[in-house]
């Protein structure tokens, strides 16, 4: 452990240091890196690290070890998560009963321990590192970079993986040649709008007015999408330097980090990233001797989903109710406290030391036309391999889907994928081989949103998902603007009504009318994107609002009321469990013979369902 | 002075007050108590010089603020998009039946403060609830009501030891 006698406080000082913190690790040192992300968290990640910690400390003779926590590797499914140096040995779904073995074996034995790695389904063959794992292999880690490999709460980690050059590189530099290097980069924000962040940057460094504010937006709120909180837990630093590294582009001298409530462990592990900043001198006065200043403040969201629009946002942070604004008043220009704002969010920051370090033009080289760099995805829903992946833009729906996630899951097929979150849209099979990047998504009515990606299957029913992204929205609506505040629940009403069998086909002309409306005349992005996911569902899967409609039917059997529970006689061993679970008490029937559902009392709870152990109950 | 009146100054002072800071300060104020008692919030309108309308404004815009106290343990249920396709739906209404809860309530005999939230960002494990800050994944609406069952009644535990020490 180097601890810094004082501030480091110039390029060179921080380059020695640096070299110090590397010179002072002994490459022979075994490293076991545990996955502390949430999703292995979840599954005891972290008990598993204390196992592996209470084994290094017993066994201390002459081997060195060291066990760290390190951030989401991405492959959730999986967790939790270990990887063994030498040889960057994966390991997976690793319970505490297997810490001794791997202790044992691996650690101090040099052998793999074969029942703990990846399984290549389609190849039936256990391979050793996560380069030979296929959910790996076509991934392209940049905001990720540092994810499962820095201990987040490491400052010297950090450093000697490189942290903090781009801050003594950005500062050596000429604020303009920033810029102009982002500009190179064609990064574009990575929040959803994909407005170019050169653009942003160069418009609020030319308002008038001080002081400017530099505001990272960690209000992740699309369901289904944790990749900024990701980053957040995994690799702070990378956050806090992109900002540093923009306040000195654009001329600020304070920022905000604005984080959702339900993400704790963000806040804290940005807090110790933020303390360890100042004490090592990257942030307060004078930072790296270059007399530029800047500090970092956190800001706890409340639970509103419309504080991730960005005037929604900045009212939070003046300790308001988070209403949005209408959009002609630019927020570069006249944003938090009135003043010059730049608001970026997590992961278009942490993109930010990558460029500085390698250069716009490699950034550039990376992507699409139009959509540069790679684009991190929360994978998730009905497909094989959930996690967080980290690809090029321009990568097909398929190779994403298929390639990288394995697939839908159980054998079942695929039906759609829900981009953009709840301002986004369904794409059914036929655009599997649609390129994701921030124009072709839009292209055909999804977006790319901030990257979540959910899979649905053959069993999804269309319309009660587009019921609940509305359903969603209505309840995070502000209410400040009308159509926003009445077209969703009028919106709801109607598909209420045909997810019930009430429907009628006037229905969806109405839908399509209030749609129209939200789009055109809502103050915020919320109101005008709202419609997006009945839009959508409506152009791609409008026999499935049909035959709710007309049918009084639900193919996917999900809304209640249109399908009915009954018992497959040639199934049914007629052991009664599902008549005593009944809460209704809508089934009969004599022991150890076929049981019946009485379809006049049943609720369609689906209680006999999950109870029958002999899957013999149905639903048609 | 209200029972509440040194605690509120203190944390207005902690933000040296800055009435920007509203939200923060009824972050830690909450923290403090569990909830928002009225009276706290009206010793914040004079300390911080806001008026009260603005205070419950906030305190009513955002979901995680609570003007009523909490149970023993708190319980989150994740709404997500991939819990909602993998059934919270349903494991929310068999958590509203079997404890006469609703969403944002207290049981009967505030055992638990049951929420419904949007996303907990822990897809891989949905469907998906926070009991007490552990994460507890691949629910059904029988393993959810299991796990709440067995939840440690301190009211309980406490009558327990009295009838003992009897």
């Amino acid at each position: 452990m180097i601890a810094p006698v004082k501030r480091i406080k110039t390029a060179a000082d921080l380059e020695r240091i640096r070299g110090e913190i590397r010179a002072s690790r002994d490459p022979a040192t075994k490293i076991v890196r545990v996955c502390v992300g949430p999703g292995c968290a979840a599954r005891g990640a972290n008990r598993v690290l204390g196992l592996f910690r209470e084994a290094v400390e017993e066994s201390g003779v002459d081997v060195k070890v060291e066990a760290k926590g390190v951030g989401c590797h991405g492959l959730c499914e999986r967790g939790p998560i270990v990887l063994v140096d030498p040889g960057a040995i994966f390991y997976q779904r690793v319970e505490e009963p297997d810490v001794a073995e791997i202790f044992r074996e691996t650690v101090l034995g040099g052998r793999v321990v074969e029942r703990l790695l990846y399984e290549d389904p389609a190849k039936g063959v256990r391979v050793r590192t996560a380069e030979d794992i296929p959910f790996y292999k076509a991934q392209q880690r940049i905001a990720l970079g540092g994810n499962g490999e820095i201990a987040p709460e490491s400052m010297e980690d950090y450093l000697a993986a490189g942290g903090y050059a781009a801050l003594a590189k950005a500062l050596a530099m000429d604020p303009e040649a920033i810029i102009a290097e982002i500009e190179t980069s064609g990064l574009r924000g990575r929040g959803g709008g994909g407005f170019p962040t050169a653009r942003k940057w160069r418009s609020c460094r030319d308002a008038s007015g001080e002081p400017k504010y530099v505001i990272c937006n960690g209000d992740e709120g699309d369901p289904g999408a944790f990749m900024d909180r990701a980053v957040m837990e995994g690799n702070p630093h990378a956050v806090i330097e992109g900002m540093i590294v923009g306040s000195r582009a654009i001329g600020s001298n304070q920022g905000y980090i604005y984080v959702r409530n339900e993400y704790p462990l963000s806040v804290e592990r940005l807090n110790v990233a933020i303390g360890q900043a100042r004490e090592w001198g990257f942030l307060g006065k004078n930072i790296l001797g270059s007399g530029h200043s800047f500090d970092i403040r956190i800001n706890r969201g409340g639970g509103a989903f419309v504080c991730g629009e960005s005037t929604a946002l900045m009212a939070s942070l003046e300790g308001r109710v988070g209403e949005p604004r209408a959009k002609y008043v630019h927020t570069v220009e006249h944003g938090l406290h009135d003043k010059p704002t730049n608001l970026n969010n997590v992961e278009t920051w942490a993109n930010v030391p990558a460029i500085v370090n390698q250069g716009g033009a490699w950034f550039a080289s990376i992507g699409t036309e139009g959509s540069k760099g790679t684009k991190v995805f929360s994978l998730v829903g009905n497909v094989v391999n959930t996690g967080l992946v980290e690809v090029p833009m321009g990568m097909t729906i398929r190779e994403i889907v298929e390639g990288i996630g394995g697939g839908v899951k159980d054998g079942k097929a695929f039906k759609a994928v829900q981009t953009g979150g709840p301002s986004g849209g369904c794409l059914p099979a036929e655009f599997m081989d649609t390129k994701v990047d921030f124009d072709e998504l839009a292209k055909f009515g999804s977006m790319m949103g901030s990257g979540g990606m959910i899979v649905m299957d053959e069993d999804t029913c269309m319309v009660n998902v587009a019921r609940y992204f509305l359903n969603f929205l209505k309840e995070e609506s502000c209410g400040k603007c009308t159509p926003c505040r009445e077209g969703l629940p009028q919106m709801l009403e109607a598909l209420d009504r045909i997810t019930t069998g009430e429907g009628r086909v006037e229905d969806l002309d109405r839908l399509e009318e209030i749609a129209g409306i939200m789009s055109q005349a809502s103050l915020c992005a919320l109101g005008k994107t709202a419609a997006n996911p009945v839009l959508s569902t409506l152009k791609y899967f409008r026999d499935e609002y049909l035959t709710h409609i007309e049918e009084k039917q639900c193919p996917a059997k999900v809304c209640r009321g249109l399908f009915k529970y009954m018992i497959d006689p040639n199934a049914c061993k007629g052991c009664g469990i599902c008549k005593k679970a009944c809460p209704v008490e809508a089934i009969a029937g004599e022991s150890r013979t076929p049981h019946i559902i009485n379809q006049e009392i049943c609720t369609q709870c689906g209680t006999c369902l999950e109870k029958c152990p002999f899957s013999a109950v149905v639903k048609v | 002075m209200s029972d509440y009146a040194a605690q509120v100054a203190e944390i207005v002072a902690r933000y040296e007050n800055d009435a920007d800071m509203l939200i923060p300060i009824m972050q830690d104020l909450q923290a403090e108590y569990g909830y928002l008692p009225a009276q706290a919030l009206k010793d914040l309108t004079d300390s911080l010089n806001v008026p009260l309308t603005r205070i419950y404004g906030v305190a009513t815009f955002y979901a995680s603020f609570r003007l009523a106290p909490k149970g023993q343990h708190e319980v989150t249920l994740c709404m997500g998009t991939v819990c909602h396709l993998k059934g919270a739906g349903r494991i929310s209404e068999t958590i509203c039946e079997e404890f006469s809860v609703s969403p944002g309530g207290t049981t009967p005999d505030r055992l638990f403060t049951f929420q419904a939230v949007n996303c907990l960002g822990a897809c891989a494990l949905a469907p998906v609830m926070v009991v007490d800050g552990e994460y507890r994944g691949e629910l059904t609406p029988e393993k959810a009501v299991e796990i709440l069952r067995a939840l440690p009644d301190e009211a309980e535990s406490a009558k327990e030891k009295e009838a003992s020490a009897r």
